[in-house]
C-alpha cells in the first residue's frame, strides 16, 4: 500500500455537478439506512401528527368558528390543511437532530476531509427527510381520511390539484429541513437540535391561518398570520383539496396562495442552503 | 525538497487564544512523527489545519507536495484521518460505513465494495461486518475508523490520539497495525499524549506546549534530557532509609533523591527490570522492609518538567473534547 493509485484509483470527478448528486444520493442512502435501524424514530414522527389529528378535532371541533358555523365536521375538514402543512415543517428538528448528532460525533469532521462534493452531506440529509416526511404525509392522510376528511368538501376539486397540494406541502417541509440543517450546524448537541429545531415552530404554526381562521384574530396580530410564509401554504393547500375556511383578504399571499407557498419556499431553500452550505464549510465539533 | 507533511509558522488563533503559535514541522515521506503533548497544547489543531478542516491565519502547510490552503480538494485525496472519536455511523454496519467512505472517495461502487470486503478481513473485522457498528467493542470501533481512513491507501496518514479511551490490550493490537501501516511506506502524523506512544510508533518526536513546539528529537534524544528511568521506593521504617539510600546509591547512575516526609527513595538506573530484581533482593538480604517499589519510566510530565521547568497542564476531560485547543479557549473564557 505504498501509493495511492496501485489500490484504489482516486480519479478526479469530470463533472461537480454529477458529482455532488452522486455525493448527495450516497449520503442520502445512508440516512435512509438509519432510519430503517431506528424504526421508532419514524413511528413518534407519525403518532405525533396523528395524535394532533384526533386531539383538534375531538376537542376543538365544536366550538371554533369557521366561517359562519361552528359544525365539528367543517372544523375537521378546515383542519387537515393546518395539520398536514405543520407536520411537514416538524421534519426541520429530524434534520437538526441529525446534522447536530453528526458533528457530535466526529461524523462531520470525516467526510470534511473527504473528497467530496461541498453540500452533498446536508443535500443527502435533507433528501433523506423528505422521503420520511412523505411516508408521514401519507399515512396521515390515511388517518384523516379515516376520521372523515374529505376532499371537495367545500369547493370542487380534482386529483391535479390534490396531488399539486401535496406538492407544495413537501416542497414546504424540505424548504424546511435546510432551516434544521443550519440549526443542526450551530448548535452544540443534539439534544440542544431538537429543541431547537422545534420551539420556534410553534408560534410560526399557531400564529397563522391553520387552527383557526385567522381574519377573526386582532387586526396586528391577522397581518402577521397573513404574511406568514407558513399561512401561504395552508392557504393554497386549503383551496387546492376544496376545503372551507380559505381566508379572503386583501393580502396578496393570501389571494395569490400557489404562488406565495411556491416563492416562499425556493427562497427559504436559496438562502438557508447557502447559509447552511457556508456553515458546514467552516464547521468543527 | 520539503518533506510529506511540510508546515511552516502555522498560526491558528481562537479569540484571544493562540492555539497554534509558529508551528513548524517537516516529516520525510515514509516516516512517522509523534506530536507529543497534553491537552490543549495545540495537536488537534495542528492535525485539523493540515488536513484541511480549519484555515490557518497565517503560515503555510504542505501536504503530499500540495498547499492545503489553495487546494484542499486536492490534499483530500491524498490524505486519510482518524480522529480521537471512531467517526463511523453506529447504526450501519462496518460493511456499509466502508462502503460509504469508499464512494465519497469517488470509487466505483464495485471497487469500493471490494475494497471494504478487503479492510474488514484486514483489520479482523470480517465477522461482526454485517453487523451495526453500535454493537462493536471500543477497540473494534478504532480500528474500523482506522480501516475507513485507509479506503484509498492514502500516501500520508493522520492520526489523532488514536488509541486514546483503549484498554492496554486494544492499544497493543492498535499498534500492530499502524506498525504495519508504516512499514508499508505511508507517511504518518500521529498525536498522542503518551510518551511511551511515542516512543513506540514515531521515528520522531515533536513536543508540543501552548500552540508551539518546544522540542523535538528522537525518543532516545528526549529521553536523555530527560534522565531515563529511575527506580523509586518506599520504607517501612523511617530510621533504615539510610540503609536504602546506601543500597539504591550502589545500583544508581546518579544522586538519590530523599523524601523524608513520605519515606520515598528515588534514583536514576540504567538497566530495567532486572536491575530492579537485584535492588529487591539487596534489599531483602539487608532486611529492609519496604512499602512499595517500582521502576519509573520518564512520563510526558518529566519531558515537561525537564523542557520547560513546569508541570503539564493537563486539562481535564481530554477524552469529551474534540478540539483541544476549543476546550482550551472555553476554559480561557470561564475565567
Amino acid at each position: 500500500m505504498s501509493t495511492a493509485t496501485d489500490t484504489a484509483p482516486v480519479t478526479a470527478s469530470a463533472n461537480p455537478v454529477s458529482q455532488s448528486i452522486r455525493d448527495s444520493l450516497v449520503i442520502a442512502r445512508r440516512n435512509l439506512i438509519r432510519m430503517t435501524r431506528i424504526p421508532e424514530m419514524v413511528l413518534f414522527g407519525i403518532i405525533q401528527p396523528v395524535m394532533f389529528v384526533v386531539l383538534f378535532t375531538y376537542v376543538f371541533g365544536g366550538s371554533m368558528k369557521i366561517g359562519n358555523t361552528t359544525d365539528a365536521g367543517v372544523y375537521k375538514d378546515f383542519l387537515m390543511a393546518g395539520i398536514f402543512a405543520q407536520t411537514v415543517t416538524f421534519a426541520t428538528a429530524g434534520s437538526a437532530a441529525g446534522i447536530a448528532d453528526d458533528m457530535q460525533k466526529g461524523l462531520v469532521d470525516r467526510f470534511r476531509s473527504l473528497p467530496m462534493a461541498r453540500g452533498a452531506v446536508l443535500t443527502g440529509r435533507t433528501v433523506a427527510d423528505l422521503v420520511q416526511t412523505c411516508i408521514t404525509v401519507l399515512v396521515l392522510a390515511v388517518v384523516a381520511l379515516l376520521v372523515g376528511w374529505r376532499t371537495g368538501s367545500a369547493e370542487p376539486t380534482n386529483a391535479a390539484k390534490i396531488l399539486g397540494a401535496f406538492a407544495l406541502l413537501l416542497l414546504l417541509g424540505y424548504a424546511f429541513t435546510w432551516i434544521g440543517a443550519l440549526i443542526g450546524l450551530s448548535v452544540r448537541t443534539p439534544e440542544a437540535a431538537t429543541s431547537g429545531g422545534i420551539i420556534w415552530l410553534f408560534p410560526v404554526t399557531f400564529v397563522s391561518n391553520a387552527f383557526v381562521d385567522s381574519s377573526q384574530m386582532t387586526p396586528w396580530l391577522r397581518h402577521i398570520a397573513e404574511w406568514n410564509p407558513f399561512s401561504a401554504t395552508v392557504q393554497a393547500t386549503r383551496e387546492l383539496f376544496g376545503n372551507p375556511g380559505v381566508v379572503q383578504s386583501d393580502a396578496w399571499p393570501m389571494q395569490h396562495p400557489v404562488w406565495a407557498s411556491l416563492i416562499w419556499s425556493v427562497l427559504i431553500i436559496a438562502v438557508f442552503r447557502s447559509l447552511a452550505v457556508r456553515k458546514y464549510r467552516s464547521a468543527s465539533a | 525538497m520539503p518533506g510529506a507533511i511540510y508546515a511552516e509558522g502555522l498560526v491558528k488563533t481562537f479569540g484571544d487564544v493562540r492555539a497554534l503559535d509558529g508551528v513548524d514541522l517537516d516529516v520525510p515521506e515514509g516516516t512517522v512523527l509523534g506530536l507529543l503533548g497534553p491537552n490543549g497544547a495545540g495537536k488537534t489543531t495542528a492535525v485539523r489545519c493540515l488536513t484541511t478542516l480549519l484555515r490557518p491565519d497565517s503560515g503555510k502547510a504542505v501536504v503530499a507536495g500540495i498547499d492545503v490552503v489553495r487546494q484542499p480538494n486536492e490534499v483530500r485525496r491524498s490524505i486519510g484521518l482518524s480522529g480521537q472519536f471512531a467517526a463511523v455511523d453506529e447504526y450501519l454496519t462496518g460493511r456499509e460505513n466502508l462502503q460509504m467512505v469508499g464512494r465519497l472517495y469517488q470509487m466505483k461502487g464495485r471497487a469500493a465494495k471490494a475494497r471494504a470486503a478487503e479492510l474488514l478481513e484486514q483489520f479482523h473485522l470480517a465477522d461482526a461486518a454485517d453487523r451495526p457498528t453500535k454493537t462493536y467493542s471500543g477497540g473494534m470501533r478504532r480500528r474500523l475508523d482506522l480501516a475507513a481512513a485507509l479506503v484509498v491507501s492514502p500516501p500520508v496518514m493522520f492520526m489523532d490520539e488514536p488509541t486514546t479511551g483503549l484498554d492496554p490490550r486494544n492499544r497493543q493490537e492498535l499498534w500492530g497495525v499502524i506498525k504495519q501501516l508504516v512499514a508499508g511506506g505511508t507517511t504518518l502524523l500521529l498525536t498522542t499524549q503518551y510518551l511511551e506512544e511515542a516512543d513506540h510508533l514515531a521515528h520522531d518526536i515533536a513536543v508540543v506546549d501552548h500552540g508551539r513546539v518546544i522540542a523535538r528529537g528522537t525518543s532516545d534524544q528526549l529521553k536523555a534530557r530527560t534522565g531515563g528511568e529511575r527506580v523509586e521506593l518506599v520504607v517501612h521504617e523511617r530510621d533504615r532509609m539510610g540503609a536504602a539510600a546506601e543500597v539504591l546509591a550502589a545500583f544508581g547512575k546518579g544522586s538519590t533523591t530523599v523524601e523524608e516526609h513520605t519515606r520515598k527513595l528515588t534514583v536514576p538506573v540504567t538497566g530495567g527490570a532486572k536491575l530492579l530484581a537485584e535492588v529487591i533482593r539487596e534489599l531483602d538480604v539487608r532486611g529492609i522492609e519496604i512499602d512499595d517499589i517500582g521502576l519509573r519510566r520518564p512520563t510526558l510530565d518529566d519531558v515537561f518538567l525537564s523542557l520547560t521547568g513546569h508541570v503539564a497542564e493537563t486539562e481535564e476531560a481530554g477524552e469529551g473534547s474534540p478540539d483541544d485547543a476549543g476546550h482550551d479557549q472555553e476554559k480561557e473564557a470561564a475565567k
